[in-house]
């Protein structure tokens, strides 16, 4: 699994093990760091954008200053200034076409230089007639001048004549938010957005055919919000817009390159994208930007009180795929070029390669389930299914008929609608314990549906979400108990129930789950079964447990029984003939002591009984192993005397079983013996107290090697004796022979 | 000595057969409906008036005793399975094997082989695929595509794709083209004219290997990783590509975007299959290891749309690697090198519970592969590529039940025939008198004259075949080996003159106008007057040979037949059809007899009916004109027409020996069914005279035992 991302500013060693590790999940998460940018304030930086090499950016600051910086070598290869009392306000680009950068100072004066030109006074200068809102370039068509006022100009028809008039587009009070050229079939298209009165415009200007359409930006009923951030990626007929609410959320926009009516004034709807990626109410600035057609990276604070942090999301799986805590706070603003994302982190532009894998559902989930993890840092943001199904632009489980959706730009208003299983969640939600318990008995007296298991999960989590709204003193034990006894449930329909149990030490609820789910985690068996050997004897005293597979194990064993049992234990191999063990004669010393330490159960009945539900449990070794190693070493002492002490029941008779209902196998006793071993050897073998338990084990594998040796020596025979029978059976290849028919 | 030890083992035999017999007398009570402490005396003298006429009918006396010559050394080794292509529209399935053999199973029809295009060395099927119309292709490492005649039973056509040896083949899902993957990495795509086919475009080798290279053909590349070879692809309709390699994986695409969407680890070994149901919501996977893996697209949660792809049910029917599978609407079907074909019904999409759900496992061909020349006691055993005579021995020893013979003279092997040229033998046959042998290949017919000079042996061919005697079907003998009938593919019946060394063409038995069936099955009366012919769907018709003429046609009947035979004197023809039927038709008087319209009315008892093996040979007691004497794969049996037949609620297979008790109680329990299931899994069983029989029996470990090893499983303590 992925390492945590690194930090910033941490050695450039130690970000290439994180490369390589990152590699292996196909993200490259490098943090590059440049040279602190001067006059880099709260404003932040003016602009980043591509130079006419790759590997190359030209970044404005909001002051007097660009930077032409050189990304891999991290190196400035060049810094231009304006005079002192100029300001630069619009940031400065490159015109691929010539190789020229070009930036506005003063709103109005155009300049136009090399990266030979040393000085910008003395460059070429152009005074413009109105006021620049941003210059646009992008590789293939020349740069294009956008006015405040909404006019576009072509950079050569402005040069050509600086002091045109520049017509007004826009209304008065209008101000332009947010912009981005596209190529749209080799054609540029700008896009525009601007805002009045708390409502929002989108125009789009398409070259080819010089049409401007204007859309009104419809909000949908979260009406007050504002948008903080817009970022837009382009397909063959759609821009898909997306902006970044003040709710957190984000929300997606499709306006049409080609118009239907260009005259008329059209609307178009957003759509729910991703819920709640950042908080709501921060008061820091977010940004929002595409990374491709399946990713968003999105900047801001995910918890109202927690720092600010970069997330990639994957729209297509609704997952985040990764995401970097940025502790020094930024300014809200975030560029994406050629796999780069540049922010301002603190006082530095941070550079950080991030490499979009084609999405699949495999590294989303696989990103999730990391996330789950218990000991890491857990990202709050999960997109709730429900109330992402809810709200806005219902169902959004497949692209396809989220596409289809967005394409009929209607707005379709989900109306839920109540079955009637559904009744007794909505008891659940509010009615008192006593009530849920009557209405629960009522529905499980109903025949069941064939989804009955599905629902009766949903009443489970009902049951769990209010007991964790309600803590401590809301706990619907019973319900939960007659939940479980449906025989219906799985840990995984109702995956909460027992971290509660586990809560509050209910160790009968528990055991009632070990002994019903088929398909509890191996780390979840393993917090049981620290819990069982824990938890204290006077507070099991008290509890209800189910003692069936417990048979009453203590003083119904006779002295002479012992005898008996001791040589059951040697497993039929005289120990006498055994010539090289020193622990045996040790052993022979004490016999004593030894009988006396197994006659005895080393656990009361209750615990008993616990362990028994633990040993019944279905599990996966490799997944256990690790979690065994966390249980301190007097409770896998205590643990392997108990299971020792169930072999020594087990050996008293020819069937080796013990007696009860459901009794532990001999099998599973053996099995968690070695996984108790293999576990925690090194620790078992220093404690003094365990060392008589480690040798009786040793002896007993012994003796089961000479055995099974000796077995394989008579196997041998056996052999022989099945092939001689053979021969005896098959008669050959031909043979006459008497047959008579009755 | 062995006399003292008989003496010794006597008394505890005693015993068991008391033992036996006095639980086998408490259970003729129970189903007599009497209780057990009633006076036996009573109820038989009760029952004794009941058929007072059937004393005599010799129930007392059994089926009798026969000498059996057990005969285990037919080295038959079937081929292994390659392809299979299941054809919903008619119900039946497409077989392919490594000697090129191609068999049609009819699913309908109880899983009867019932046609079969016999196989050629240079002819290796690699695909095999059904299109429009229940037209049949396969094509394979010779590079050819061949379509075959279902009616005739021929290769109606061989088309070279020009792209080397051909991988892979396909049709589209309307089944009116065929793409078929070259050697040369090129896919070539041919329109289905209704007459033949016709090459239409070239799709040439990619070069990257795209996700749409995977979609149209079936063939073997390695994608992801070096080692890793793609076995089999599946394209499903939603655009999720199924692949299955040789890193044991069963993986899912979008074929859309090229993702992974989901990866399932099945085997260590190599996925080597796979099929998808129609309906597209299941398919199957055989591994190498001889596992076959069903998986299911199944609701995530019970309310929820959302599907995905589950693995479900494992099974394990094979030793060896699966090569094919096919999904019928209610059956896996796998086959592979271990030479069975499973069919393995869902139980979830069987609708009636009855005994089509269960498991069959097909190891054997449905036809017979060994004739045998009763006069000389000599068999013939039929392989892909060359015939054995063998010469059975004989023994001067007597003996009672169970008793092995010491034997005076072993069993010869008299001559090994080499077929020359690639084509495996279609049919083969030995005249009763042992003086001729006659087979054919898919293009040439053979007749060979014995002559026999004490030990020595002498083969002549017979040369100038008539040249309308190109291929067989199948050839017989008259009882007195002076006729010879052929079955030719064209439909019609050629009938022989056999003399001294050579023959003379006397009739042949031209088709009914518009009908181009073949016939597969012949028989011939003792008497030599009466011929039988049998297709694979249409009735059984029956030729006059003295007049030359058609005499009647027996009805059609829905189950195609298996075995034909006539009975000597009556000259009534006994039919087992392939839902275990029997019918006895009376060819003199054009009408089926008293006894089958009998057994017609109370029905075959049910465990008759749930044999799964069809009957493959019909033969008669020369001195017992009321036995007809047939086998299939496990069992065989004496029907005694004499006798009444078994209800359902009698024992119909009831091996124990007789109980010294009166006539009565024997009576009550002797049904016409007399079964055994000594000699099995059986191939050939017929008699030699009326005290001695022949059962050829083929045990499965002699088959195993030269198959390749199969993959090595770890087992504890190995």
């Amino acid at each position: 699994m992925a390492e945590p991302v690194p930090e910033t500013g941490e050695t450039l060693e130690e970000d290439r093990r994180g490369e390589e590790h990152e590699s292996s999940l196909g993200l490259r998460t490098v943090p590059e760091q440049t040279s602190p940018v001067l006059g880099a304030g709260p404003d932040g930086l003016l602009g980043v954008e591509h130079s006419d090499k790759t590997d190359q950016f030209l970044v404005t600051d909001s002051g007097r200053t660009v930077i032409l910086y050189k990304l891999s070598d991290q190196k400035t290869l060049g810094s231009w200034s304006v005079k002192q009392g100029q300001i630069i306000t619009c940031p400065a680009v490159c015109n691929f076409q010539t190789g020229e950068y070009i930036v506005v100072h003063d709103n109005k004066v155009l300049r136009i230089w090399n990266s030979e030109d040393v000085n910008l006074d003395k460059v070429f200068k152009a005074t413009l007639s109105a006021e620049v809102c941003r210059i646009h370039s992008i590789q293939g068509t020349e740069p294009l001048v956008l006015f405040k006022e909404g006019a576009v100009r072509g950079l050569e028809a402005l040069l050509a004549e600086p002091q045109q008039k520049i017509e007004t587009v826009i209304s008065d009070e209008e101000v332009i938010k947010w912009t981005k050229l596209f190529i749209v079939f080799r054609h540029p298209v700008l896009i525009f957005i601007t805002e009045k009165h708390g409502n929002y415009f989108a125009y789009v200007q398409t070259f080819h055919s010089r049409v401007l359409s204007k859309y009104t930006l419809l909000l949908g009923h979260e009406e007050k919000t504002l948008i903080q951030s817009f970022t837009a990626s382009v397909d063959r007929k759609f821009i898909s817009l997306m902006s970044l609410s003040s709710d957190g959320s984000v929300y997606e926009t499709l306006i049409p390159i080609r118009p239907t009516d260009p005259e008329k004034n059209q609307r178009v709807v957003r759509s729910l994208l991703l819920k709640a990626v950042v908080s709501g109410n921060a008061r820091n600035a977010v940004a929002l930007t595409v990374l491709d057609q399946d990713h968003v990276a999105v900047l801001g604070s995910p918890l109202p009180a927690s720092k600010e942090s970069l997330s990639i999301w994957n729209i297509k799986f609704q997952t985040l795929q990764t995401s970097k805590e940025l502790p020094q706070g930024t300014s809200g603003q975030l560029w994406y070029y050629g796999e780069n994302l540049f922010m301002l982190h603190g006082k530095f532009l941070t550079v950080i390669p991030y490499k979009c894998e084609v999405s699949s559902l495999a590294g989303a989930l696989g990103k999730l389930k990391h996330s789950q993890d218990p000991g890491t840092h857990v990202e709050p943001h999960f997109v709730n299914w429900e109330a992402s199904q809810g709200c806005g632009l219902g169902c959004q489980n497949s692209e396809q008929s989220r596409r289809l959706l967005r394409r009929r730009k209607i707005e379709v208003n989900l109306q839920p609608e109540v079955p009637p299983s559904k009744q007794l969640l909505l008891t659940i939600k509010k009615d008192s314990e006593k009530h849920i318990e009557v209405e629960l008995r009522k529905f499980l007296a109903m025949t069941q549906t064939p989804d009955f298991h599905a629902i009766t999960g949903d009443i489970v989590t009902g049951l769990l979400e209010r007991c964790k709204a309600e803590e401590p003193s809301f706990y619907p034990r019973n319900c939960l108990i007659q939940l479980i006894q449906t025989h219906v449930l799985s840990y995984s329909l109702c995956p909460g129930l027992m971290e509660v149990a586990l809560q509050k030490t209910d160790v009968h609820l528990l055991q009632l789950c070990l002994q019903q789910f088929p398909d509890i985690p191996e780390s979840v068996t393993c917090t049981c079964l620290k819990l069982f050997l824990s938890i204290g004897d006077d507070c099991l005293q008290e509890t209800d447990v189910n003692m069936e597979s417990v048979f009453d194990y203590s003083g119904t064993v006779q002295d002479e029984k012992m005898e008996e049992q001791t040589k059951i234990l040697q497993n039929g191999f005289n120990p006498k003939e055994d010539n090289c063990s020193n622990c045996d004669q040790e052993l022979k010393e004490k016999p004593q002591d030894t009988t006396k330490e197994t006659t005895s159960c080393p656990v009361i009945p209750k615990r008993a009984a616990l362990l028994n539900a633990i040993l019944h449990s279905a599990y996966s070794e490799t997944f256990l192993l690790p979690h065994l190693k966390d249980i301190p070493a007097q409770h896998i002492t205590l643990f392997l005397q108990y299971l020792y002490f169930l072999y020594l029941k087990c050996s008293e008779n020819a069937t080796m079983t013990l007696p009860g209902i459901r009794p532990p196998t001999l099998n599973q006793i053996m099995d968690w013996i070695c996984l108790l071993l293999d576990a925690n050897f090194t620790v078992v073998v220093m404690i003094p107290e365990a060392k008589r338990l480690l040798i009786n084990l040793y002896k007993f594998v012994k003796s089961q090697i000479s055995v099974y040796s000796e077995l394989n020596k008579i196997e041998v025979s056996f052999r022989e004796l099945q092939k001689l029978n053979q021969e005896k059976n098959n008669r050959g290849l031909y043979s006459i022979e008497v047959l008579e028919l009755f | 000595m062995a006399a003292a030890e008989r003496g010794a083992a006597r008394p505890t035999g005693d015993n068991r057969t008391s033992r036996r017999r006095r639980r086998r007398r408490e259970h003729c009570l129970r189903t007599s409906g009497l209780e057990p402490g009633a006076l036996p005396g009573q109820s038989m003298r009760a029952r004794a008036h009941v058929w007072p006429g059937r004393r005599e009918a010799g129930a007392a006396r059994g089926m009798g005793e026969f000498k059996v010559h057990r005969v285990r050394f037919f080295n038959y080794v079937p081929s292994g399975i390659r392809c299979v292509a299941y054809n919903n529209q008619s119900n039946r399935l497409a077989v392919s094997r490594t000697d090129g053999t191609v068999e049609i199973y009819n699913l309908s029809a109880n899983y009867f082989q019932e046609k079969f295009f016999p196989g050629h060395e240079s002819r290796a099927t690699e695909a095999l695929c059904w299109a429009a119309g229940q037209r049949l292709f396969s094509a394979g490492l010779n590079g050819e595509i061949i379509e075959y005649d279902l009616q005739a039973l021929n290769i109606k056509y061989a088309v070279d794709a020009f792209g080397g040896p051909i991988w892979s083949m396909t049709t589209n899902p309307s089944g009116s083209q065929l793409l078929v993957g070259c050697e040369d990495g090129s896919v070539k795509l041919f329109q289905i004219t209704p007459d033949k086919i016709q090459f239409e475009r070239n799709f040439d080798r990619q070069k990257r290997s795209t996700i749409h290279k995977m979609i149209v053909d079936r063939q073997y590349m390695g994608v992801s990783k070096r080692k890793c070879i793609v076995w089999a692809v599946a394209f499903l309709s939603d655009g999720t590509v199924i692949s299955a390699d040789s890193a044991g994986k069963v993986q899912f695409w979008d074929s859309a975007t090229g993702t992974l969407v989901k990866s399932h680890l099945i085997t260590n070994a190599d996925v080597q299959s796979i099929a998808v149901a129609d309906q597209e919501d299941s398919f199957v996977v055989g591994t190498a290891e001889g596992t076959v893996f069903h998986f299911q697209l199944v609701p995530v949660t019970s309310n929820s749309n959302e599907k995905q792809w589950v693995r479900t049910k494992p099974f394990q029917h094979h030793t060896h690697d699966v090569r094919a599978v096919a999904h019928s609407p209610t059956a896996l079907i796998s086959g592979g090198t271990d030479t069975h074909l499973v069919i393995r019904p869902l139980m979830e999409k069987v609708e009636v519970k009855n005994y089509d759900a269960a498991l069959r496992k097909i190891t054997f061909p449905h036809r017979r592969l060994i004739s045998c020349s009763k006069k000389r006691q000599l068999l013939l055993f039929q392989f892909a590529h060359h015939l054995e005579l063998w010469r059975l021995g004989s023994t001067v020893a007597t003996g009672k039940n169970g008793d092995t013979l010491p034997l005076s003279k072993n069993a010869d092997h008299l001559l090994h025939l080499k077929t020359k040229g690639p084509e495996n033998i279609i049919c083969s046959s030995i005249s009763p008198c042992g003086s001729w042998i006659a087979y054919s290949t898919a293009s040439r017919f053979f007749l060979c004259r014995l002559n026999y000079e004490h030990d020595n042996i002498s083969l002549k061919r017979v040369s100038k075949m008539p040249a309308f005697l190109r291929s067989a079907l199948q050839i017989l003998f008259s009882e007195d080996s002076t006729k010879l009938f052929v079955a030719s593919n064209q439909g019609s019946l050629h009938v022989m003159q056999l003399v001294e060394g050579s023959f003379k063409h006397l009739h042949a038995f031209q088709p009914l106008s518009g009908t181009v069936e073949a016939m597969c099955l012949l028989a011939v009366s003792p008497d030599g007057n009466w011929l039988a012919a049998s297709g694979t769907s249409a009735g059984v018709h029956v030729y006059n040979v003295k007049q030359l003429k058609l005499h009647c046609t027996v009805p059609a009947y829905n189950f195609p037949v298996t075995a034909l035979a006539i009975a000597p004197s009556t000259n009534n023809l006994v039919i087992a059809h392939s839902d275990q039927q029997v019918f006895e038709y009376s060819i003199p008087d054009k009408q089926y007899t008293e006894w089958s319209r009998a057994v017609q009315k109370q029905g075959f008892h049910h465990l008759w009916l749930q044999r799964d093996t069809p009957i493959t040979h019909i033969s008669f007691h020369p001195k017992r004109p009321m036995h007809i004497l047939l086998h299939d794969a496990y069992m065989f049996c004496i029907i005694d027409k004499s006798l009444p037949l078994p209800s359902d609620k009698t024992l119909l297979y009831n091996p124990l020996p007789p109980m010294n008790e009166s006539d009565v109680v024997r009576r009550r329990t002797a049904h016409a069914f007399k079964i055994s299931k000594i000699y099995k899994p059986l191939l050939f069983l017929d008699l030699l005279d009326e005290r001695t029989l022949v059962a050829v029996e083929r045990p499965l470990d002699d088959i195993i035992a030269q198959l390749p090893p199969p993959i090595k499983k770890k087992k504890f303590g190995t």
